[in-house]
């Protein structure tokens, strides 16, 4: 049962992931892709964690961290450059 | 038992996934879009890390995805808040449907400073009275 959903999972993770490639591809300005390229950090988190199950190791939970933290100063960083020098009605 | 119960996790947590992916990819402007990522977003990882704890049942893999979770908990929230403040300050065109933007009036973005909206006006709130004005 558990490798059927896996695959399933599988499926909609990428699906999920396309969507927001989409976005991060289209997304009329800078902050838009800003926040695809945070949803994209969060889609990941959620592959690897089905990616641990998938293969039984759970150490690669330590990467989900990383790839969360790495996230956020991401997206802090990315809004500091817009306030302090980012262009206007871009 | 413990298969049907990561399943449903995991299946909730894909779902929310392709919700908020979804929601990012149709709605009109960043703060609906942000909305929609942000939130269902981090459920969905949420989920998934819930799955991952119930699977291998194992004390060191539930602290660390408790761990991911609060950090998530955490960090999703103030991420959004930032992001959405600087999409506002550099001029990110609402969407035409938008009922209320109460920032427009009262936030000046040459001067970036952002007032109360009561500056000078007779609706003007009074300051508290001083400590001494309530003896007998």
């Amino acid at each position: 049962m558990i490798p059927v959903v896996i695959n399933i999972v599988y499926f909609m993770l990428s699906l999920a992931l396309l969507f927001a490639f989409i976005r991060l591809t289209r997304g009329p300005s800078l902050p838009d892709r800003v926040v695809a390229l945070e949803l994209i950090a969060s889609i990941v988190v959620g592959y690897v964690g089905v990616h641990a199950i998938d293969t039984g190791v759970p150490s690669l939970l330590d990467v989900a961290i990383v790839i969360a933290l790495t996230a956020f100063l991401a997206a802090i960083g990315f809004a500091r450059f817009l306030e302090r020098g980012g262009q206007k009605n871009d | 038992m413990i298969e049907i119960i990561v399943s449903v996790l995991l299946l909730a947590g894909a779902a929310f996934m392709v919700l908020a992916a979804i929601g990012i990819l149709r709605l009109p402007d960043l703060p609906t879009r942000m909305h929609a990522s942000t939130k269902a977003a981090a459920m969905g990882a949420m989920f998934t890390m819930g799955g991952v704890a119930f699977y291998f049942g194992d004390s060191v893999v539930l602290a660390r995805a408790f761990a991911i979770v609060v950090f998530i908990l955490i960090t999703s929230p103030i991420a959004a808040h930032v992001i959405g403040r600087a999409g506002y300050f550099t001029g990110t065109a609402l969407w035409d449907g938008t009922v209320k933007d109460e920032l427009r009036d009262n936030y000046d973005p040459d001067t970036h400073t952002l007032g109360s909206g009561y500056e000078g006006s007779p609706e003007r709130v009074a300051p508290p009275p001083g400590p001494d004005s309530s003896k007998d």
